[in-house]
């Protein structure tokens, strides 16, 4: 039997048990919107911009693993997914989004609505796809799921034009996928693996450096049980928050510009540093000769291109984290780390993370660590991107799996409200908080319909200084406090805008409201607004001036 | 460092903008560019030459490699390549000079495949560097159009072994 384009897209989509799509309707992509009207099995969920649609998709991958999925119309609609897909890009999203188009026989003629978004896209997805012919679809989907989940993931897009959709052909689903020239590496070289047992024997004062990629593999488990076994003090990057207990004896939180002093003194003087999915990136490693300048490096990552692209790598191991952490841990012998471990518990001693605490101004330090004290590990936390971010990072001891959704290698703001959404809708058992600024929240805000409409009660921490509070502080440091474009007295009312929407405002004031204010939010089944007015010129501590090296850190 | 870099691609749409985007967000400046089908008609070959940093050179390759239409990339060395190029040049001459110029074809193997009352023009295929010199010496003719190929090679399979 011969069926449509939109319906063998929506067979395609339950073949891949897509229950959720984040999306907006628009005229080319009408008839998929015709055949979700009356489906039993999928949910679609209307978000009010269609950069939510992909934060969202986005949000709903990182909290349940699976592919997220969204869907927009040609033109506009394609064009501003482009942000959020580019965003699960540089943080190795699996994401599938698919974009109407306008007629084949239209494409390139400036039809309405038409956006070369397969041009567009193409640095910003892992590929894309634009299908010209119906007999492509399902394949092309097929495809479209593979390349995004396996490898090192990322979003994929696939460009529908409205022909395709509308014209009929049989409806197979392929069972298996081969693309020649797409083969990732999972298994580790045994060779390369064997050497690295014999450096981290020989070492002296080692330190794991864990990224995203532990989170990603799932290797969390495995990472845990390495550092357990070689007693090797580990860093995260923001990425890979959460990849060992923030709270475990051998942590030392997060390295980098916003890094504890102890993580980047470590780090600077390590003998050996071993990398595991994570990719060198500026924001970590500061001045580049001045990074671990005396260690060795052991990098192991799914990606070839990732080896040495920032820093020479003496020892690449290509493949899975989680697979070469199971081969290490079989046969790791640990060398004597004593007096390092020593060394670095001096350290943390001298140096501990802190802020100045007020009883009179909300410290916004003090919001986060509150909320950790009363949510812990049964929250999904997201963020925005500025100062509110870092103090996250810092405060907020992550140590659950995939708790954390930041955007960390775009740095997008207005991420974390929907990607909160889509972590809701992926896990409605969760308690789902959006850790935001005032700035960044304002840029997503219309999502509250989107939250209130189908009943996903997040809640929305702003730490609300009335500033771009991270670019305000660079001003103060760097630029003589001349604070241009950065203040935002200019907001709406946080809590009546909350209730305009149908959603419940709240605000604390004073650092005794916060307590009860954020269990008032928890208990609440709704969308919950919660303006916290903090102190207002609050800085991230320790901070290291771009261009220096970690070690070179500015404190308080 | 000059470098010759092949890569095996499938034959889709976009695939070579795809490459070069790669190349030019390096700032790499591509000299020549060539594309066409090989032995297997849905498989593509780019010859792509350019100079520049080693290092910054292999990542490129490597994220070139990573592109799910590339079937396989490689850096040939000259030394161990067979290198060609094609160029169709029209030279000013008239009935004066045309035996001079001929007699410039004839020494680099160039064949004229058409003449007017005040032009020639010739074809010739070669090494890039044989393509220059012949260049030179017709350029004080004056040149009055020339189009050329860009470099195509393949490794040279006696030197491997």
């Amino acid at each position: 039997m011969k069926i449509s384009g939109s319906k063998i897209f929506l067979q395609s989509l339950k073949e891949e048990k897509v229950k959720h799509i984040f999306g907006f309707p628009g005229a080319t992509i009408l008839g998929i919107y015709d055949c979700l009207f009356d489906d039993p099995d999928i949910q679609h969920i209307l978000v009010r911009h269609e950069q939510g649609a992909a934060h969202a998709a986005d949000g709903y991958a990182r909290a349940c693993g699976k592919p997220g999925v969204c869907l927009v119309t040609s033109g506009p609609g394609a064009t501003n997914i482009v942000t959020g897909v580019a965003t699960a890009y540089m943080d190795s999203i699996p994401m599938v989004a698919f974009t109407g188009q306008v007629p084949t026989s239209m494409i390139g003629n400036d039809a309405f609505q038409e956006a070369d978004i397969v041009g567009i896209t193409r640095s910003v997805t892992k590929h894309n796809y634009l299908v010209s012919n119906v007999k492509d679809l399902a394949a092309t989907i097929k495809e479209a799921f593979y390349i995004a989940t396996t490898g090192r993931p990322g979003p994929v897009l696939v460009d529908l034009p409205k022909d395709v959709l509308l014209d009929e052909t049989e409806f197979h689903y392929p069972e298996q996928v081969s693309i020649r020239g797409y083969k990732p590496n999972y298994i580790g070289h045994p060779k390369q693996i064997e050497s690295a047992l014999k450096l981290i024997t020989k070492a002296r004062q080692p330190v794991i450096y864990a990224g995203g990629g532990v989170i990603r593999s799932g290797a969390m488990e495995e990472l845990l049980s390495f550092v357990n076994k070689a007693k090797i003090p580990i860093t995260n990057t923001l990425m890979g928050l959460g990849g060992v207990p923030g709270d475990h004896p051998l942590s030392l939180g997060m390295l980098g510009m916003h890094g504890t002093k102890y993580a980047n003194f470590a780090v600077t003087q390590c003998d050996l540093l071993i990398a595991i999915g994570a990719r060198f990136d500026d924001r970590v490693t500061g001045k580049l000769e001045k990074f671990a300048p005396n260690a060795k490096y052991i990098h192991i990552d799914i990606d070839p291109a990732a080896i040495s692209k920032n820093v020479r790598v003496h020892l690449p191991i290509v493949g899975d984290a989680r697979l070469i952490l199971q081969k290490i841990n079989k046969s790791i012998v640990p060398g004597d780390y004593s007096a390092w471990i020593e060394q670095i518990n001096k350290w943390k001693k001298e140096f501990p993370l802190s802020y100045k605490k007020s009883d009179k101004v909300i410290k916004p330090q003090y919001v986060v660590e509150q909320i950790y004290d009363l949510v812990k590990d049964k929250a999904i936390i997201a963020t925005e991107v500025g100062q509110h971010q870092m103090w996250v990072a810092h405060y907020y001891h992550f140590n659950a799996k995939r708790i954390l959704l930041t955007s960390g290698g775009l740095g997008t703001m207005g991420y974390g409200f929907p990607a909160a959404i889509g972590a809701q809708a992926a896990c409605p058992d969760k308690i789902v908080f959006d850790i935001a600024g005032d700035g960044s929240f304002q840029m997503v805000s219309q999502e509250l319909a989107t939250a209130v409409q189908y009943g996903l009660p997040v809640k929305i921490a702003i730490l609300n200084n009335q500033y771009l509070g991270m670019v305000r502080q660079w001003q103060e440091l760097f630029m003589n406090r001349r604070y241009s474009g950065t203040p935002m007295e200019y907001a709406p009312d946080f809590v009546k805008l909350a209730e305009a929407y149908g959603a419940v405002g709240l605000r604390a004031e004073k650092p005794q409201e916060v307590r009860e204010v954020i269990s008032k939010a928890v208990s609440i089944k709704k969308p919950v607004v919660i303006d916290f007015r903090v102190e207002r010129e609050e800085n991230v501590f320790p901070m290291v001036p771009a261009g220096a090296g970690i070690e070179e850190m500015m404190l308080p | 460092m000059r470098h010759i870099i092949s890569v095996l691609v499938r034959n889709h749409p976009g695939v070579l903008s795809h490459v070069v985007g790669l190349f030019t967000r390096r700032s790499y400046n591509i000299e020549s560019l060539a594309a066409g089908v090989t032995e297997h008609p849905e498989i593509t070959r780019i010859t792509i030459v350019v100079t520049g940093d080693e290092h910054v050179l292999d990542q490129v390759m490597k994220q070139v490699n990573k592109l799910v239409d590339v079937l396989k990339v490689g850096d040939l060395k000259y030394r161990q390549a067979i290198t060609r190029e094609l160029a169709i040049i029209t030279v000013k001459a008239g009935p004066k000079s045309r035996h001079e110029v001929i007699e410039i074809a004839n020494v680099f193997g160039a064949k004229v495949v058409d003449m007017s009352e005040d032009t020639i023009t010739l074809e010739l295929s070669g090494t890039e560097r044989a393509l220059q010199n012949m260049v030179r010496l017709l350029n004080p003719f004056s040149i009055e159009e020339m189009a050329r190929t860009g470099t195509i090679a393949l490794s040279m399979k006696s030197s491997e072994q």
